[in-house]
């Protein structure tokens, strides 16, 4: 061994343990600031669970509130009694039939005058002597009688005689909606103790209310009012949704054919088409505002444009479809322009390669791919739309209409301003299970539509 | 920005044009994308049946020029062609001519393979079809299942033609990508790194397509691999900085190159 080969070994030496040393301390550190790793990522994961199952059960909280308010009211108070069409109070003559020869002026007015003889019939008599029947006392006390049926069903019962004459001096076993405030009592939603002045019901209705129920005369019944009547203030307890949901189903239809394809359409032309230029930044940069934009400022729009300027309707169906249109455009653009930019570029290039158009490969491959995201893009929006309440208010959506209506130009309500009217009806005892019962029916709708498009989406899907 | 200015092409090309004829050309072609010139001048001639590879560090703009040869450029807002690009003596980007023609003559095949998101019978179809190639469903089978076999994959797909494109493996679907731009029988194949997304053996057997294929069609390809390009090619074109450095037959350009960067970059000393 030379001298210096001596010193090049020894030098090494202690660079070699150097080293060993070094790496030995390097894997203390790594492994202590393991530990810490290791703990931030528990926490986090804590952090996420904690997160979730707050927000899960807020939700169960919702839900089994308002479920437990709302299912309820889908049964309600009914008395069954045999109604008899007494020909004495029914003093009518034969329903006119159309005569060969005659016109059709001629024949409306025979109708009309025989509509109106009907309407001058007594019908709280025959469910004043239907009362009778169970409730001996009841002529005695015709004012504390009468307060058990709801007020609707006489027209219930006109409507029986309009619709078939023949039942008259029959006897027919019917079921009647039994009136809000007795609902109320049976149901326990009001404190049995209060004093009489602050009972909405007489001692004596009372009395009977608790008497019929006991004989099984009235009992709580799966009641279709709410589905199939309108709204109403004088007969609470066949107050219903049918107004509201034909309202809603309208402007869901026009909000679909109007503002899905528009919105459709010009994603398309302004991802696929339109030159990159200042215009269409600024076009990009509104669509993307008006996204943002408080949808009640949407509802003052439509009042000045479509009520003072167009002159249509207030209260219309045909006004709200096309403000919340003006709403969920830019929704439906943003999700289709999304949607498009999300298609490769390769399927384009591949298309144009072959000698497509721009149209055509636009047409051929990039919009049936994106089909599935547009869908979804345009069921969200359209859900969105049938959720709002606000921009209504502005174009007299939130007035009471006590009819279904029968077109867009009709004057009607839409299920969540229906909600709001309820929510603020005086009658607190009843309509707070009648409100929730709208809230579930609004719920059920959104859920459903928000299934449609998850199954669209995996219905359509294509991988590439 | 790169300021010089140095293009081989012309010369070198009156000596080959003499066996066959010049399928495309361009002259003084140059390329910006927004005030940015990617290409400084291009002269080139493309001859019939003849495979040309073009070759050069990434960025060179082979790929552009490339793309400037079927106007696959026209599609990107901020390029913009100057200069003269012809096929059989016409000018490809005159008024007068319909960029779909001039597509349904020079078909493309892209690096990834990006068949459409359909049947592979749908995929060949799809051209013919369109351009109103065929009459009737026979004369279509017949078109699918030719475009097939010169693409070698019918005996692989002859059973599955309803099967997706997207399920085949990379390198079958790059054939089909092939035989798609074969089924509208186009004049030239432009293909733009068609191996780079593949393995070895799917490689080769591309290679071994684009040989057979040289009989019936011209062909460019851009190449990262020169290995491959002096399989494939019987010319080679290399780029440099958005300049045409070199062009030559493909054994000169490998053995004897002209250009002091040709050399470096062949011997693999940048690139």
């Amino acid at each position: 061994m030379t001298p210096s080969d001596s010193e090049q070994t020894k030098t090494q030496q202690p660079d070699l343990m150097d080293l060993a040393q070094k790496r030995d301390l390097m894997q203390q550190r790594v492994a202590a600031s393991l530990k810490r790793r290791h703990a931030s990522e528990k926490r986090f994961r804590l952090y996420g669970m904690a997160a979730v199952t707050v927000a899960l059960s807020f939700v169960a909280i919702l839900f089994i509130t308002i479920l437990s308010k709302g299912l309820p009211a889908f049964w309600q108070a009914t008395l069954t009694l045999d109604v008899y069409f007494d020909p004495e109070i029914i003093e009518i003559d034969e329903k006119p039939v159309r005569q060969p020869g005659e016109s059709d002026g001629a024949f409306q007015q025979r109708m009309l005058a025989w509509q109106t003889d009907l309407g001058f019939v007594n019908f709280n008599r025959i469910i004043l002597n239907s009362l009778a029947e169970v409730l001996p006392e009841a002529p005695r006390y015709q004012r504390d009688a009468m307060r058990l049926v709801t007020s609707g069903e006489r027209f219930g019962l006109r409507q029986l005689v309009e619709d078939n004459p023949a039942i008259v001096g029959q006897t027919l076993r019917l079921k009647l909606l039994a009136d809000a405030n007795v609902d109320v009592w049976l149901k326990g939603n009001i404190d049995r103790s209060l004093p009489d002045s602050q009972q909405q019901l007489s001692a004596r209705t009372r009395a009977w209310a608790d008497e019929l129920a006991e004989r099984g005369i009235i009992r709580n019944q799966f009641s279709t009012a709410l589905f199939m009547n309108a709204d109403s203030r004088s007969s609470l307890a066949s107050a219903g949704l049918a107004g509201a949901f034909m309202g809603s189903l309208m402007m869901m239809l026009i909000v679909m054919f109007l503002a899905v394809p528009v919105g459709v359409a010009s994603a398309i032309y302004l991802e696929e088409f339109a030159p990159k230029n200042r215009l269409t930044d600024l076009i990009e940069v509104n669509i993307n505002n008006l996204a943002a934009v408080p949808s009640i400022v949407f509802g003052l729009l439509g009042a000045s444009v479509f009520i003072l300027w167009f002159k249509l309707p207030l209260s219309a169906p045909i006004v709200g479809g096309l403000v919340l249109s003006l709403m969920t455009l830019p929704t439906v653009i943003i999700a289709t322009r999304s949607t498009l930019k999300a298609i490769p570029p390769s399927i384009r290039q591949a298309a144009l390669g072959i000698g497509a158009s721009k149209v055509q490969s636009v047409f051929h491959h990039v919009l049936p791919l994106a089909i599935p995201g547009i869908l979804t893009g345009s069921i969200l929006g359209v859900a969105q739309a049938l959720g709002e309440a606000a921009p209504l208010l502005l174009i007299g959506m939130s007035s009471f209409v006590a009819s279904v209506p029968g077109s867009p130009f009709d004057q009607s309500t839409a299920l969540p301003v229906q909600i709001y009217l309820w929510q603020g009806n005086e009658l607190r005892n009843f309509f707070e299970a009648r409100t929730s019962a709208a809230i579930i029916v609004l719920l059920a709708l959104m859920i459903s539509l928000n299934a449609l498009a998850i199954w669209l989406r995996r219905h359509f899907e294509t991988r590439w | 920005m790169n300021t010089m200015q140095v293009s081989f092409g012309e010369k070198k090309d009156n000596a080959a044009q003499a066996e066959h004829a010049v399928k495309m050309s361009a002259r003084d072609v140059k390329v910006f994308y927004g005030d940015n010139e990617a290409l400084h001048g291009i002269n080139m001639d493309i001859l019939e049946n003849e495979v040309i590879a073009f070759i050069g560090p990434s960025g060179c703009g082979k790929s552009t020029f490339l793309r400037c040869l079927n106007r696959m450029n026209d599609t990107i807002d901020t390029a913009r062609v100057t200069g003269l690009v012809t096929l059989d003596g016409k000018d490809i980007y005159d008024r007068s001519l319909d960029v779909v023609q001039l597509r349904a003559q020079v078909g493309m095949v892209f690096q990834k393979p990006n068949p459409f998101p359909k049947s592979i019978f749908e995929n060949i179809a799809y051209g013919p079809r369109l351009h109103g190639l065929v009459d009737n469903k026979r004369d279509l089978d017949e078109v699918v299942e030719s475009s097939l076999r010169r693409a070698g994959l019918w005996d692989e797909v002859k059973d599955r033609l309803e099967a997706p494109g997207t399920g085949l493996s990379g390198g079958q679907q790059q054939r089909l990508c092939i035989a798609r731009a074969i089924a509208v029988s186009p004049e030239v194949i432009l293909m733009d790194e068609p191996c780079s997304a593949l393995d070895p053996i799917a490689t080769s057997i591309i290679e071994e397509l684009i040989d057979e294929l040289k009989g019936s069609y011209t062909i460019a390809i851009v190449t990262h691999n020169m290995q491959q390009a002096a399989r494939v090619s019987d010319k080679t074109a290399f780029f440099h900085l958005g300049n045409l450095v070199e062009l030559n037959d493909t054994r000169e350009i490998f053995t004897n190159p002209q250009d002091s960067r040709t050399e470096d970059y062949i011997t693999g000393r940048f690139g």
